[in-house]
């Protein structure tokens, strides 16, 4: 995977969460198999979308939440 | 101690001579002011029948998505120190070995930044501590991370591994179940801390049969320890059992398979085909009775406690795994193994399902097929309740046959 195609993964999932927000909760493995699918012509696999989430959540763009199953969200 | 609150109830559990928890949160309140109102509010939900717990929300330690249990009192106002009232998961180490020092070490931060409270261990094998703020998390797990602890597993990821003493106490482990434990846990780290699977997932390792871990009834892949040679006999012994209780009585006819023999001239006779490895002989004779040397392990899968549908023991996957040939690979052949079951699990699971449900959902000739192993009577964990047999070939010929 490519730093650019890195870069532009970790904003769809952001950005896929942001326009969800109190709308749905995304299970980290929902967006695994969304992004997966979403960029596999960019040859995305499932551990480059689990580290792009491990970034994500490192840097606090984004954190864990729990209700019966965790969710990521983005920080209050 | 000038007690806040009044609690009539509590006091009541707090007679006989037996440990109680109320002592215990009691002597807990003398240093964290908190825990004062935590007793008022378990009085409150003693008297109404209600609990008063909140669960879940977003709380944690930046990076991880597990962990900490957040607990936050639906009663804020009337009970203040108790608003929040998380619980630490702390990975415990294998076999519960601690030195005094280190124990006081984890206590004082329990003291300083939380309840004082600690629960030493809960039943998913951690050390727990309760009642600490949100804005205390990150300083708690800073401070447990310098005395060389990690937090445990909570949320649909990896739980936090656990296991038996095993070889550093107990002789009748038939393989390190310390060591395995801690190389299991080293290896899913970011499975542990970074929840990605349906829900909860949970290793057990007990080194014989007596499953002093109770595996079989709560992990999703539990790994007991078994022996492939025969119980080694010290016939004196035996004859001195026999003079201290009924040898038939309390033993032979107690085997559950019935595989045992014994008369005064021969001596105690087992036909360890039929031998199904339960410990009972082993656990009422220890002088004169111990596993075989070829020791080794049976893995099972699927066990569960009761949550979302009723409770399930587990099902044989291998009967036979070789552990310490394994070891020497760092559990290369185990670690696969789980990557295949988690596919399996990550394809076809549902939300909130179970691995030991899906097998069920979806058959368990299907699973093992799509893992890569192959049948084997061991597996059946019931006989067959539905007379009807599909051979599936002849199913295909008779396709073929109509064109
Ligand atoms: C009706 C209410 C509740 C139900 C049905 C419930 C259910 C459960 C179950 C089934 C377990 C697993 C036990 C096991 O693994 O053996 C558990 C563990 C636990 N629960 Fe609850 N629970 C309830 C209330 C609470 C409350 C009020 C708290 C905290 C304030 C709490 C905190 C915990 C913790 C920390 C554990 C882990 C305990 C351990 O590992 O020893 N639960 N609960
Ligand atoms: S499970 Fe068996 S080997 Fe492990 S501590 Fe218990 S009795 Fe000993
Ligand atoms: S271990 Fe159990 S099955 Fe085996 S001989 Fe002893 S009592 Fe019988």
């Amino acid at each position: 995977m490519t730093d650019e195609t890195k870069k532009k993964l970790e904003e769809a999932i952001v950005s896929l969460i942001k326009e969800y927000t109190n709308k749905k909760r995304f299970k980290p493995g929902d967006i695994v198999k969304e992004m997966e699918g979403k960029f596999s012509a960019s040859g995305v696999t499932k551990d480059d979308v689990k580290s792009a989430i491990r970034e994500l959540t490192d840097s606090g763009q984004l954190i864990y939440g729990y209700a019966g199953g965790s969710f990521l969200a983005l920080p209050e | 101690m000038s007690k806040k609150h009044q609690t009539p109830l509590l006091d009541e559990l707090k007679k006989g001579k037996w440990p109680s928890f109320v002592r215990e949160i009691e002597r807990a309140a003398e240093k964290s002011e908190m825990t004062d109102d935590l007793l008022g509010q378990v009085e409150q939900s003693y008297r109404e029948k209600v609990v008063h717990w909140k669960h879940g929300g977003m709380v944690g330690v930046k990076g991880y998505g597990s962990g900490i249990v957040g607990r936050f009192s639906d009663l804020p106002e009337k009970y203040p120190g108790i608003k929040e009232f998380h619980t630490v998961r702390v990975n415990q180490t294998a076999g519960f070995f601690y030195t005094s020092d280190m124990l006081r070490k984890m206590v004082d931060i329990g003291e300083k930044h939380a309840s004082a409270l600690f629960n030493f261990h809960g039943s998913t094998g951690d050390i727990q501590l309760l009642g600490a703020k949100t804005s205390e998390l990150e300083t708690i797990f800073q401070e447990y991370t310098k005395l060389g602890f990690d937090l445990g597993g909570s949320g649909s990821a990896l739980r936090t591994p656990s296991c038996c003493v095993g070889k550093a106490r107990c002789e009748f482990a038939n393989f390190d179940s310390m060591h395995m434990c801690d190389g299991i846990t080293q290896a899913f780290q970011d499975e542990m801390h970074r929840p990605v699977f349906n829900y909860k997932f949970k290793f057990k390792f007990s080194a014989c049969g007596n499953d002093c871990t109770a595996s079989i009834a709560r992990a999703d892949l539990s790994v007991i320890g078994t022996w492939k040679d025969d119980i080694r006999i010290d016939q004196e012994a035996v004859k001195d059992y026999g003079k201290k209780f009924n040898l038939h009585q309390y033993v032979i006819d107690k085997c559950p398979t019935k595989c045992m023999s014994y008369s005064d001239e021969g001596g105690l006779k087992i036909e360890n085909s039929n031998c199904s490895r339960c410990m009972h002989c082993i656990n009422t004779m220890p002088k004169a009775l111990r596993p075989g040397t070829k020791g080794g392990a049976t893995i099972l899968i699927g066990a569960k406690a009761p949550m979302v549908s009723g409770p399930r023991l587990s099902m044989v996957l291998v009967p036979f795994y070789d552990v310490e040939e394994d070891a020497k690979n760092d559990y290369a052949w185990f670690k696969d193994l789980i990557s295949k079951i988690w596919e399996f699990w990550d394809e076809y699971g549902v939300s909130r399902e179970r691995i030991g449900e899906l097998i069920q959902r979806v058959g368990v000739g299907n699973f093992i097929e799509s893992i890569g192993l192959e049948p084997l009577p061991e597996m059946v964990a019931n006989p067959r309740g539905n007379p009807f047999v599909l051979y599936e070939e002849y199913v295909e010929a008779d396709e073929e046959q109509k064109g």
